[in-house]
């Protein structure tokens, strides 16, 4: 594991890591690119990994369920991080991508011999292609974002969550239609069943799904990780800085533009599909502008153009409903309902942290780490 | 033909609603270059001004309309006072996106008022219709084009005869050169907020008069002004006028023909038709039929 963080871009430059007692003396570049750049990251990423694997055994299954959708999503919120956070194309269209993931992975994997439309392949076939369907949908509204900028792009895309809503209302034969709604993808892999209510080797339903989540999110993690720090990262941040700027310096504005809007898309993908394969049943009013919103929400709260901050800000929006029943013990009911105090709630937080903490949570994060980095001398 | 008229003229008294909206966000693109997705809320805010008007304090409808876009102004002044003023500078993507929480948080508020009941407003004509050429219309409707052709010369005699109107306009095109010439940049961008919230209390007092009434998901009603507003040109209110219009025609056109000529499009497509229109005018125009062309420099 903790070669694994420690690896380089370039095998070349390992040689001159760490100088004993000066760990952030830096000799090259490269070092500075690693994937966990300080020895303190390495081991608190380590940490928080062994940590999560116990959370499960701590835990109730509701609880850990809620954790699990959170994990999930944190990986649609990394994907429209990439797009809207490094890329800076601003994307209100996230659901659509997610509801095309969903409905491919409801499709492939779905129940052959169920009233509606599934093929009931395995998992390792209908999640990929889950991704690989959402990111070709990516890939043909990539276009207009190259014609596009700014908010022009951002009413687009929430034209194409409409417009996707009416698609999948009368695709009633793939999604059931409004008020049906159909079961998403058979959860099954390598033989073990993770939707069945016997335990499982031990664990039980909730735990195991916990853990496929916990393994999803962090392979999807590294992967944002890594297109973040690899040359495509910082052609993103060109583009979303300034892109004539970007486009004289070099950078095709086309390829980087598109090619955000289709790593956006496999990430939502694959979210949409495993999503709702573990809630179960789903209805095409679930990918609605609300949902768009939550996403964008998830990437405000944790923090723009960081992965962690990702994860931070899908667990906390995941952990709302949690939070807001918690608050409304202290609002008399008459007020508001449980509801709408959780729609007030993401309301206030999103104005709040863009006003007060633009950096979301990942940055009230940084303020506390440097705090303790400097102790007793943080002044 | 009569079918064909009938729905452009309905297109056009939907459209009219659309055109104050779209109105509503060029004004407030103008001044701020922030696209506001507060319209819906203050849309439906508007709306239950003149409900409680009528229905509580008894007032007639046009007294209401008056009540409506008086606290409508006041409303969108509110919002640009507590939640833009203090982040101006911030990107527009960040006060875009402030807009959006804002409107969440006012619609809570609008829907614990409205309740699950239709909330109307009485129109005094009720339901008479006027007939002529084999066509109809309602009262109502004929109302709303007029109140709407009213408010569209209002606007444009204002933006060009009147000194405000001219600050106005000087402040869209530099706020920096305005702020030169002593204009209270500030000052206008609350009355563009201000204008736009009466806008929208128009648009909304009469959605709440004609049909069902002003329900829990009214508010999608607003977000069809966006494309108008793109069709248009994010920052031309001939544009925005024209492009509301364009969308209510299409609408009603489409609703009419769709499901015999085209019926693999599904049922109710006419719902999601300006988008679809939307999409057509942006692949060939990026700036819509009267927007400026953005000049970049690096």
């Amino acid at each position: 594991m903790t070669t694994m963080l420690r690896s380089t871009p370039s095998k070349h430059a390992r040689k001159a890591t760490g100088l004993r007692g000066r760990p952030l003396l830096r000799t090259s570049y490269d070092q500075d690119l690693t994937l966990a750049n300080t020895p303190a990251k390495r081991r608190s990423v380590i940490a928080l990994v062994i940590a999560s694997f116990v959370v499960p055994f701590l835990l109730t299954d509701d609880l850990l369920q809620v954790l699990t959708l959170g994990m999930i999503s944190a990986v649609g919120a990394i994907g429209l991080n990439l797009v809207t956070g490094y890329a800076g194309q601003v994307s209100l269209g996230h659901a659509f991508f997610i509801g095309v993931g969903a409905y491919t992975g409801a499709v492939l994997g779905g129940d052959p011999d169920g009233a509606l439309l599934g093929y009931g392949l395995p998992m390792w076939i209908w999640l990929p292609a889950a991704g690989v369907v959402a990111a070709i949908a990516g890939l043909l509204v990539g276009p207009l974002a190259v014609r596009l900028r700014g908010l022009y792009l951002a009413i687009v895309t929430l034209g194409l969550v409409f417009l996707g809503d009416h698609i999948f209302r009368e695709a009633r034969n793939i999604t059931g239609g409004p008020g049906v709604g159909r079961r998403g993808a058979e959860l099954e892999l390598f033989g073990i069943d993770f939707a069945s209510m016997e335990p499982i080797s031990g664990l039980s339903r909730g735990q195991a799904q916990f853990f496929l989540g916990l393994v999803f999110l962090i392979v999807f993690a590294i992967l944002g990780r890594n297109i973040a720090r690899s040359g495509v990262g910082p052609a993103f941040g060109a583009v979303r800085d300034r892109d004539v700027a970007a486009a004289v310096i070099g950078v095709d504005l086309t390829k980087y533009k598109v090619m955000a809007f289709a790593m956006s898309s496999f990430f939502a993908g694959v979210t949409g599909a495993l999503y709702y394969a573990v809630i179960g049943v789903f209805e095409p009013g679930a990918f609605s502008l609300l949902l768009s919103i939550q996403y964008l929400a998830m990437v405000l709260i944790g923090g723009v153009a960081t992965i962690s901050g990702s994860i931070m800000g899908a667990l906390f929006i995941a952990l709302l409903p949690r939070i807001s029943q918690f608050i409304a013990h202290y609002i008399p009911g008459e007020l508001l309902t449980v509801f709408q105090l959780e729609a007030i709630l993401y309301g206030l937080l999103i104005m709040g942290f863009l006003i007060f903490e633009p950096r979301g949570l990942f940055g009230i994060w940084t303020r506390i780490r440097n705090y303790w980095k400097g102790w007793p001398f943080s002044y | 033909m009569t079918t064909f008229l009938q729905s452009l003229l309905n297109g056009l008294a939907q459209g009219s609603i659309y055109a104050l909206l779209a109105l509503g966000y060029v004004m407030i693109y103008k001044a701020t270059h922030v696209i506001s997705f507060a319209q819906p809320a203050l849309m439906v805010c508007g709306g239950l001004f003149a409900y409680h008007a009528t229905s509580e304090w008894g007032l007639g409808f046009w007294p209401a309309l008056i009540v409506a876009i008086i606290l409508g102004a006041l409303l969108g002044m509110l919002v640009e006072r507590l939640a833009l003023r203090p982040m101006v500078g911030k990107p527009v993507f960040t006060l875009a996106i402030i807009t959006i929480g804002v409107d969440i948080v006012l619609r809570i508020f609008a829907n614990r008022y409205m309740g699950p009941d239709p909330r109307s407003v009485p129109y005094p004509g009720g339901s008479e219709r006027y007939e002529f050429w084999g066509l109809s219309i309602s009262h109502q409707r004929l109302g709303l084009i007029a109140v709407t052709t009213v408010t569209v010369i209002a606007l444009a005699l204002f933006f060009r005869y009147a000194k405000t109107g001219l600050a106005m306009r000087a402040t869209a095109l530099s706020q920096e050169t305005a702020l030169a010439q002593g204009i209270r940049v500030g000052a206008i961008f609350a009355l563009a907020w201000a204008i736009a919230g009466g806008l929208a209390a128009i648009a909304g007092t009469f959605v709440a008069a004609t049909g069902a009434g002003l329900e829990q998901n009214t508010w999608i009603i607003a977000l069809k002004a966006l494309p108008a507003i793109i069709i248009g040109g994010l920052d031309s209110i001939p544009g925005a006028v024209i492009g509301g219009l364009a969308v209510g025609v299409v609408e009603s056109v489409t609703a009419v023909y769709q499901p015999d000529v085209a019926p693999w499009l599904g049922n109710n497509f006419a719902l999601v038709a300006p988008y679809a229109l939307m999409f057509v005018v942006l692949l060939v125009r990026p700036y819509g039929l009267f927007g400026t062309k953005e000049v970049e420099r690096v």
